[in-house]
């Protein structure tokens, strides 16, 4: 018999830069209110306590060769929630940006001759999103995720309910914020398919939206085509700027 | 009986990456011992290439997650240097204090989140709250600060908006720099007390020097952080655009992320490392921190860079204050960009929380970027950590110390180097057999 009857929580991390999760450290003095609803059981970040024992499991990152794979399958096994955190967990994020070169050019590039074959450390597929891998159950986009939806999401799973996530695109927020569109100032954006959420905080500081929450579920891609005419840009500066975040999405991920 | 320990502490830690440590020894004497970095390669250099100049600060700050100013601005510096790009004074000053933001941030973190707890003997922060809720608290609001600071220069805490080429897309009011002054003062105090509370337990910092060698950069004009030229305890100063033959990195097969090698077999960068080259450029309050735990240079004690890393925390405060209120006599002016599209390569150096980072990027006539390097400080620190370990590891088995303090001891020169906040807490798992 458990203890407690609070959700066992745990985070993981895959290739990334660890920025989502040091948003949990970022909500300051809210972490203190988080722990009083959810046992955080593994958290290398903050912790040296480890436990397999989890009910929902955060994973950052994204998955770049057979090990990690393995380790997330294990976890996905433990889990009864897995949440993907970041864009390199959700979409593969600025990791799959390599995709657009062979593996085998990209370990030339960064590992020259080194005898780095038959080395499992160095054993590197195509970026995958967690979601390539295993069954993911909900998705805390942004690269960084916001703190402010990750203590919504967390607070939400543990009262057993759905988390609300944005399906509609940066523009919204954008608008309310009475922002000068990035376009009038002659710049460019990706907040007319882009998903919300972020609060439009690129063009909040006066820099484009850089797609990393990844697109909505049905982005307006007439609209965009109008926008790109309107100030006259090409589809190929939208896509030349699209794959940062989302080279995923021009086509299937290499198995 | 043969005594025999093994060690190997899997697949655990993020640093840049994940890092294990394997640690063989029998009847008093160590067979092997090895810092092993397992980290997934990311490949960021091959990212960089064929990227527009303009997305080449936002692609560099997702390296890492807590120095993401530092990446964003050492890849400006790399961008601007390729084409000719000359910034303001007021664009370099509001740069400096985003530097400070991130520094103040790291080191707060490092010291008051993941080192902390080894001084008072527990496994993270949490349990803190219920025993030191006072020294917690405090911790936080230093931490707050440093994050809030960065959301005032940067647009955000983590990964850097209105950095850009030639300037900011958006800067602070002089209203908002007011404020700001007004907590920093706030925060000395505060700070004073942190490192009060980190000296009645300092004690648990192990006693443990290995001379190496320490590089930084250091200027003429301030205790070098944001500019300077590359220095070493050993070579005095170097030049900038050698660092390729500085840093000399190479592959270990136990190791995805490179090693570097100088002067000697290793070499250590970091709060440490700039101390020992330029403590006499070190604020008043700095100073006193420093005097407070007996730091002088040299000190070759890897576990007093987390002292190090305070007596930084005292010095980026007291500079910020400076540098607000030099910007605040001068007034703050929108400044718009203004620059042409240059192909060359540039070189730019910076010191990251943890330590000199550099980044070489080579420039086409369309301002695409065609080649990149980055040598980031975790990397250059891994064989000090490994050669540090080949001393220390021999010392505490034949002083036949238990399993428990063995792991601690590695755990806490691990960590001492902070290689990257997740490696930092739950490093190592270790099995004794």
């Amino acid at each position: 018999m458990r203890p407690s009857v609070k959700p066992r929580v745990a985070f993981f991390d895959f290739a990334s830069c660890e920025g989502c999760q040091l948003q949990v450290i970022n909500l300051e003095e809210s972490v203190i209110d988080l722990i009083d609803i959810v046992d955080v059981v593994s958290f290398r970040e903050a912790m040296k306590e480890h436990s397999d024992d989890y009910d929902i499991a955060f994973v950052e990152g994204s998955i770049m060769r057979p090990m990690d794979a393995e380790r997330l399958k294990k976890i996905r096994e433990r889990a009864k929630i897995l949440v993907a955190l970041g864009a390199c967990a959700c979409i593969g994020g600025i990791n799959a940006l390599r995709n657009r070169y062979s593996v085998e050019h990209v370990k030339k590039v960064v590992y020259g001759d080194a005898d780095i074959e038959g080395n499992p450390f160095f054993d590197v597929f195509h970026t995958k999103a967690v979601g390539d891998v295993v069954d993911v159950d909900y998705y805390v986009y942004g690269c960084p995720i916001s703190r402010d939806e990750l203590a919504k999401v967390i607070t939400s799973l543990a009262l057993g309910k759905k988390p609300e996530i944005p399906n509609y695109p940066v523009c919204v927020e954008c608008k309310k914020k009475e922002n000068v569109c990035i376009f009038e100032k002659g710049g460019f954006c990706l907040g007319p398919v882009t998903r919300a959420g972020c609060g439009a905080i690129c063009p909040t500081n006066g820099s484009g939206c850089e797609g990393c929450r990844g697109l909505v579920d049905n982005p307006n891609t007439d609209s965009e085509l109008d926008v790109l005419k309107k100030y006259g840009l090409t589809v190929e500066d939208a896509l030349g700027r699209f794959d940062l975040f989302c080279y995923k999405y021009k086509g299937e991920v290499s198995k | 009986m043969s005594k025999k320990i093994e060690i190997k502490i899997e697949h655990v830690t993020r640093v840049e990456g994940h890092g294990n440590i394997v640690l063989d020894a029998e009847d008093g004497a160590v067979k092997q011992v090895q810092w092993q970095v397992s980290e997934a390669p990311r490949f960021f250099e091959a990212m960089m290439v064929g990227r527009d100049y303009t997305e080449l600060t936002h692609i560099a700050s997702r390296i890492c997650g807590i120095c993401s100013i530092s990446h964003g601005l050492v890849s400006l510096k790399a961008t601007e240097n390729a084409m000719g790009v000359k910034i303001s004074d007021q664009t370099l000053w509001l740069r400096k204090l985003a530097h400070h933001a991130e520094h103040l941030q790291s080191h707060v973190l490092h010291v008051g989140y993941l080192v902390a707890p080894d001084l008072f003997g527990v496994g993270s922060v949490f349990p803190l709250v219920g025993t030191h809720k006072d020294i917690v608290v405090k911790i936080i609001k230093l931490h707050r600060l440093a994050n809030e600071m960065s959301d005032l220069f940067c647009g955000r805490t983590t990964h850097p908006i209105t950095l850009t080429v030639g300037g900011f897309t958006k800067i602070p009011t002089e209203k908002e720099l007011v404020a700001l002054r007004h907590r920093l003062d706030d925060a000395i105090e505060t700070t004073k007390e942190v490192a009060g509370v980190v000296l009645e337990n300092a004690g648990k910092l192990p006693d443990f020097t290995r001379e190496t060698e320490y590089i930084a950069l250091s200027s003429g004009d301030e205790y070098a952080m944001y500019d300077g030229v590359i220095s070493s305890t050993d070579a005095g100063r170097l030049n900038n655009d050698d660092y390729l033959d500085i840093t000399n990195e190479f592959v270990v097969p136990y190791s995805t992320a490179k090693h570097a090698r100088h002067k000697r077999d290793s070499y250590m960068v970091g709060a440490l490392a700039r101390f020992n080259l330029n403590s006499e450029k070190l604020s008043p309050l700095a100073k006193d921190v420093a005097d407070m735990f007996g730091l002088k240079p040299l000190n070759y004690n890897p576990y007093m860079n987390s002292v190090a890393q305070l007596v930084e925390v005292a010095h980026c405060l007291e500079d910020s204050i400076s540098k607000v209120d030099a910007l605040l006599d001068t007034g703050l002016k929108d400044e718009v960009p203004d620059f042409k599209v240059n192909p060359g390569r540039g070189v730019g150096v910076i010191e990251a929380p943890r330590g000199l980072l550099i980044h070489d990027y080579t420039i086409d006539e369309n301002g695409k970027c065609i080649k990149a390097n980055c040598v980031i400080p975790t990397n250059q620190n891994h064989r000090n950590i490994q050669k540090d370990m080949e001393v220390l590891a021999p010392q505490l088995v034949g002083q036949d110390k238990d399993k428990k303090e063995i792991e601690l001891t590695l755990e806490m020169l691990v960590r001492a180097y902070d290689p990257c906040i997740s490696c930092s807490t739950h490093y190592l798992k270790v099995d004794f057999e």
